[in-house]
């Protein structure tokens, strides 16, 4: 299999301080022309309908529908790093989500918190089921999440049936979580801000992040090096379900229905988010703000389709012209910082 | 020094010491005669429990239903084994089928759709087939962004509208049954490419060198395969057969949409790991694909006939799929350790002996 060790764009040659290099940098790094690219597309959006944000709805819509998705592709990104794949966060969403909602019909004087916590634990579990088939077993987890996809679903449908849960069956309180905003910014925009820098800290300052990236650079090596792999994935899923869980229980909290096929098809936006963000699918590349940024992206593509006069149809069609254009560019980019290498290398000899 | 234990993890390349086993064992004790048995087990205790199940009108579904499945599930062992994989093969099943219908709908003679639809196929795995191979790019990367491209492609051409209307030689084409045995005539086509797949996989230059690619692309290479060639042909046949399921699954159901067969790529996909191909690559058979695809059909028609509900079914696939994958490599773990205990009695390196 073809592997792509592209260095991460932090990582250029050149180390000269000062405000114009560091400027150079965030220019050039992969995060800054998808931030340019989203904000091409509100422009192109707004100029041709103004609604699109200078409207109360529109402004907040910008803010909020990335955000859900956005908890996703960060836990998704986190595994990518690795080198693995979850395609089973959909599922852990709509597990999580329905699971909410019952926790509030079965236990009323159960507090809010309360509620949050055991779905987001009830999320790090099952990707914990993942994390450990992955580790353990030393099967890859593209099988593995595929098949627990299937397998969590399959019980969402089951123990959903076609039942649904409705606001009427949530209290006010939780419901007023999904639109609630403050200084115009949403409450859930801002709970998907703060996790965002919690793992991007964790990811690029701690031991455990960092090893995250080693793994997933070469996998063997970091084993021979003494790495605690196992743990790492581990964690990695955990994170993933965890996160996938919350973003299940926000799911609830915006919507305010919940069936059984809350969150399918979200695997494909968020390892697509990842993608265009920068994250190599095959490891030891990318950060989490790029596949934070992807989904803003993705999501707001989506809104601007119908807005500009395309059908949203088409929405799928442009992801994937995303995707594949993203990794071509990842391709094209890695090519030519190799072959700067060795002509830096002959130049020297 | 135990170079082999350690590439039977990586590749599931079986080590040379297993060829020392008696020729029986190793013909009844492989992956394909495992999943062939318990897909004979499932059928048998089907056809005694599940009342209907041993119905001549059951296993005609069952055949029509699997039918895209079957088909696809042939260029995609090929390509799981060259370690590659093929996630947009249900959005090309889409797409063809709303070309189909938009075809149709112009006014174009059937004949001529079919091998317009087959083209947009080829196509189709050619783009795959040549991001892969000439631009260089990972195969499942590409294939998610392709299985959104031309999905999107699909849904765009036809919306939420539907084609439903075609001429009723091909939709009962599409149904009939040879004679009175029940066996659908689409059967044929199955076995006519299964052969195909068979002859050119198992045992032609370009088939051994599919493994040899799944082993070791660089000893491929070295051994005169031509690595791009060979992965773009298999594309390009993924393509051109996932159109054919397109055409089929249009004509079955009589109803071209854009959102056809979705998600069909996971079904395909279980069914090829679950008839025991190795996703590292460089290890698989067609027969233990087939059974592997049979035995999901044979056992979602027998609980769905025995009232049990299709998420259950899926639950089922799922955790399926998963023991079907750890139990090899937790197999591949025991013997490992079993030989590396026995080892040096075998080689008779003394201790110190590096």
């Amino acid at each position: 299999m073809s592997t792509t060790t592209a260095p991460a764009p932090a990582q250029t040659p050149e180390r000269r301080s000062g405000f114009g290099t560091a400027f150079g940098r965030l220019a050039r790094a992969r995060e800054a022309s998808i931030v340019l690219a989203v904000l091409i597309v509100v422009l192109a959006a707004t100029l041709t309908n103004p609604n699109f944000l200078f409207s109360a709805d529109g402004y907040r819509d910008l803010w909020l529908t990335p955000s859900l998705l956005a908890l996703v592709a960060i836990g998704q990104a986190v595994v990518l790093i690795t080198r693995n794949v979850d395609l089973s966060v959909g599922s852990i969403l709509g597990l999580s989500a329905y699971l909410t909602g019952r926790l509030f019909i079965d236990l009323p004087g159960l507090p809010m918190i309360a509620v949050i916590l055991i779905a987001v634990v009830f999320g790090g579990l099952l990707g914990l089921i993942n994390g450990a088939l992955v580790a353990f077993a030393k099967v890859p987890a593209l099988v593995i999440t595929l098949g627990t996809m299937y397998a969590y679903r399959g019980i969402n449908v089951w123990w959903t049936g076609s039942d649904r849960i409705n606001a009427s069956d949530m209290p006010k309180p939780f419901l007023a979580l999904g639109t609630a905003q403050i200084l115009t910014i949403p409450v859930l925009t801002i709970i998907a801000v703060v996790v965002l820098i919690a793992v991007a800290w964790w990811m690029r300052n701690t031991r455990a992040g960092r090893e995250c990236y080693a793994i997933g650079s070469d996998p063997a090596a970091a084993e021979l090096y003494g790495l605690p792999v196992t743990r790492r994935i581990l964690t990695a899923f955990v994170l993933s379900g965890a996160l996938s869980g919350f973003a299940g229980v926000l799911y609830a909290a915006r919507y305010g229905t919940i069936n059984s096929q809350a969150g399918s098809g979200w695997e494909l936006d968020a390892v697509g988010a990842a993608v265009i963000g920068g994250v190599a699918i095959f490891g030891g590349v990318g950060t989490v703000w790029g596949a934070a940024i992807g989904a803003v992206l993705l999501m707001t593509i989506n809104r601007v389709l119908p807005v500009i006069g395309v059908p949203d149809f088409w929405q799928r069609a442009v992801v994937g012209v995303l995707i594949i254009g993203a990794i071509v560019l990842d391709r094209v980019l890695s090519l030519r910082q190799h072959r700067k290498l060795i002509e830096g290398r002959e130049a020297k000899q | 020094m135990s170079a082999t234990t350690t590439s039977t993890r990586t590749t599931g390349l079986r080590p040379i010491a297993e060829y020392d086993r008696p020729l029986w064992q190793r013909l009844l004790l492989t992956r394909e005669t495992a999943i062939i048995a318990l897909f004979v087990i499932v059928v048998v205790a089907a056809a005694v429990i599940v009342p209907n199940f041993g119905s001549k009108i059951t296993m005609t579904y069952l055949l029509l239903d699997m039918f895209p499945v079957l088909i696809i599930a042939l260029p995609m062992t090929a390509i799981i084994v060259t370690g590659e994989i093929d996630l947009s093969v249900a959005s090309v099943v889409g797409l063809s089928s709303v070309l189909t219908g938009v075809l149709t709908q112009a006014g174009v003679p059937f004949g001529l759709t079919i091998v317009l639809a087959i083209i947009a196929g080829v196509l189709c795995g050619a783009v795959n087939g040549f991001l892969v191979t000439v631009v260089g790019l990972p195969s499942l990367a590409v294939t998610i962004g392709t299985l959104a491209l031309y999905r999107g492609l699909a849904v765009g051409l036809l919306g939420t509208t539907a084609v439903t209307d075609f001429p009723a030689f091909w939709t009962d084409l599409a149904k009939e049954k040879i004679g009175s045995t029940g066996i659908p005539v689409v059967v044929i086509l199955f076995i006519v490419l299964l052969a195909a797949f068979a002859i050119l996989l198992h045992f032609t230059r370009f088939g051994r060198g599919v493994f040899a690619i799944g082993l070791s692309p660089e000893a491929a290479r070295f051994s005169g395969v031509d690595v791009g060639r060979t992965k773009l042909i298999l594309f390009v046949l993924s393509g051109a057969v996932a159109a054919l399921g397109g055409i089929y699954y249009t004509l079955r159901y009589g109803s071209a949409r854009g959102d056809n067969a979705t998600g069909m790529e996971m079904q395909v996909i279980a069914a090829v790991l679950l008839g025991g191909v190795s996703i590292f690559g460089g290890r698989g058979a067609l027969h233990g694909v087939v059974a592997g695809v049979l035995l999901i059909g044979v056992l979602g028609s027998a609980l769905r006939l025995a009232n049990v509900t299709s998420d259950v079914i899926n639950i089922i696939t799922g955790v399926l799929l998963i023991a079907a994958v750890v139990s090899s490599s937790v197999l591949a773990a025991i013997r490992s350790r079993r030989k590396s205990t026995r080892k040096p009695r075998l080689v008779g390196t003394g201790p110190g002996n590096a």
